[in-house]
């Protein structure tokens, strides 16, 4: 077996028929510890790409290996696999009803059948880290956006992950709490998690990502290490966005 | 010998002072005691409130059972149909279909047609009127109850779905552990005012014969000739009920809000 996490071939995602297409045959590998960068313009299909990682869009075509594991054939049980695979939306999706330690232990105790002591001491081991242990016993809603973006981060993390998927994680915070989710995920990358970023912020992907990928129209337009994306762009796309966005 | 009327009975059991009122005041005194005491009328006023209590109750249980298994094969269809097959989508295209009907037709005719039916066609050869009661009222606001929990699961963000999908959840257990929780806090006023229209429809159950609080108070009144008093305290019965029920749902719903700012 290779050391692919994650292995998307010819990926294909329509809407509509196939009036839409969103994703027009897209293939990525993923190896264990890689942080890989997604970016590109809006509608590149970079979202739509992420969420089939792990079905939550399903594919119209194409198979995603998840550690050799064909999930998108209709007899695997993609809870079970979906559970290895965390993942962070960008309206946070934090449950309203619940503290934030019932957030966290919600899912370790219903699925992994932990008992309650033991889920709540990892949580709060969870919480400690990314700052908020004092906030446990709150609810979202008294939160502010960058704290409940670290709280669903540990959310997923709550479920010991193999892969991290993040859908633009910051785009809808204050500019003044960007800084505090990075860094969490950040110290994520560092701690060797393999995660896949679909993000605006160039200096993260510059900075944290092993590779980047450019998207645009359904399709991978280029993909490189960062310093090569930044400094040496070869599609004209690639430039004239880059052009724009840096 | 002849029967013993109340107006024959009222100088000897009503005290003095009653008596000595003003004729306007005795004579409400006086209805007082033929409508309620008089043969101990009250007994009917009793046995009709308990009989309204148990049909709402009853066809409370029965129609929230109904209307979430409702609800949650209309939502689960439209939400997922799309990428369904074979059996399943067979299966639960039938339920949607079945459903449709049931809202269509509970919604689209009148409870006292309904439970006519229910009563001499139905279960014609059943004398447990309480049983026809509680069931058709059930079934009725099943249809109601089952649009509310509609609305109320479809009002939470799909956000929530996706976030408990991505955990690992199942559909159904996202459901249960996720979003019916936030969605019956939602659905709470909406469900009180069911509840309200609820309790005072069984009033109509006096169409099968059923002695409930309205059909009592329609008894004493033909046989005293005097519907007022009857009435008004059948009014005022239902009035207290209300006004107690929907405190007890704020108090309720002023709990499950801990949640907010």
């Amino acid at each position: 077996m290779s050391d692919n996490i994650i292995s998307a071939r010819e990926i294909k995602k329509y809407f509509k028929g196939d009036a839409i297409k969103a994703l027009d045959g897209v293939s990525v590998d993923i190896s264990r510890g890689e942080v890989v960068v997604i970016i590109g313009p809006s509608g590149s299909g970079k979202s739509t790409f992420l969420r089939c990682l792990n079905l939550l869009e399903v594919p119209t075509d194409g198979q995603i290996l998840f550690n050799g594991v064909d999930i998108t054939d209709k007899k695997v049980n993609i809870n079970v696999h979906r559970q290895k695979m965390g993942m962070v939306f960008q309206h946070f999706n934090l449950f309203p009803h619940k503290t934030i330690l019932q957030n966290l232990t919600l899912a370790p105790i219903q699925l992994l059948k932990k008992s309650k002591e033991e889920a709540e001491d990892k949580a709060m081991a969870l919480l400690q880290r990314v700052g908020l242990a004092d906030r446990a016993d709150a609810y979202p809603a008294q939160l502010s956006g960058g704290q409940k973006q670290r709280v669903a981060i540990v959310r997923a993390l709550a479920m010991e992950p193999e892969v991290m998927l993040f859908d633009e994680p910051t785009s809808a915070l204050d500019p003044e709490m960007v800084g505090e989710v990075l860094q969490v995920m950040r110290d994520l990358a560092e701690s060797g998690m393999t995660m896949v970023v679909v993000t605006h912020e160039m200096g993260f992907a510059r900075e944290v990502g092993s590779r980047v990928i450019f998207m645009d129209g359904g399709k991978l337009v280029e993909e490189n290490t960062p310093d090569e994306i930044f400094e040496n762009p070869q599609s004209p796309r690639l430039q004239s966005f880059l052009a724009k966005v840096l | 010998m002849n029967k013993i009327t109340p107006s024959m009975l009222w100088p000897e059991v009503a005290p003095e002072w009653m008596l000595n009122a003003p004729q306007w005041l005795e004579d409400i005194f006086f209805n007082i005691f033929k409508c309620f005491i008089f043969e101990e009328r009250y007994n009917f006023f009793l046995k009709g409130l308990g009989n309204t209590l148990l049909l709402t109750l009853f066809a409370l249980l029965i129609g929230i059972a109904l209307g979430v298994i409702v609800a949650f094969i209309r939502v689960t269809w439209d939400k997922n149909h799309a990428e369904m097959r074979g059996f399943g989508k067979f299966a639960l295209g039938t339920a949607n279909g079945i459903s449709k009907i049931y809202l269509t037709v509970i919604r689209g005719t009148p409870v006292v047609v309904q439970i006519l039916l229910l009563n001499f066609v139905v279960f014609a050869a059943s004398r447990n009127k309480l049983m026809v009661g509680c069931l058709c009222f059930g079934i009725n606001s099943g249809a109601y109850v089952a649009e509310i929990f509609r609305s109320g699961i479809q009002s939470i963000d799909v956000g929530q779905m996706e976030a408990g999908r991505s955990l690992g959840f199942s559909y159904i257990a996202t459901m249960r552990h996720i979003i019916l929780p936030q969605a019956f806090k939602n659905v709470l006023p909406p469900l009180c005012n069911e509840f309200i229209v609820l309790l005072k429809e069984t009033a109509v159950v006096g169409y099968i014969g059923l002695s409930d609080l309205t059909y009592a108070a329609n008894t004493v009144g033909g046989a005293t000739y005097e519907y007022l008093f009857p009435l008004l305290l059948a009014a005022a019965i239902y009035l207290t009920m209300v006004i107690f029920f929907t405190h007890l749902v704020e108090k309720l719903e002023r709990r499950l809000r801990t949640d907010e700012r």
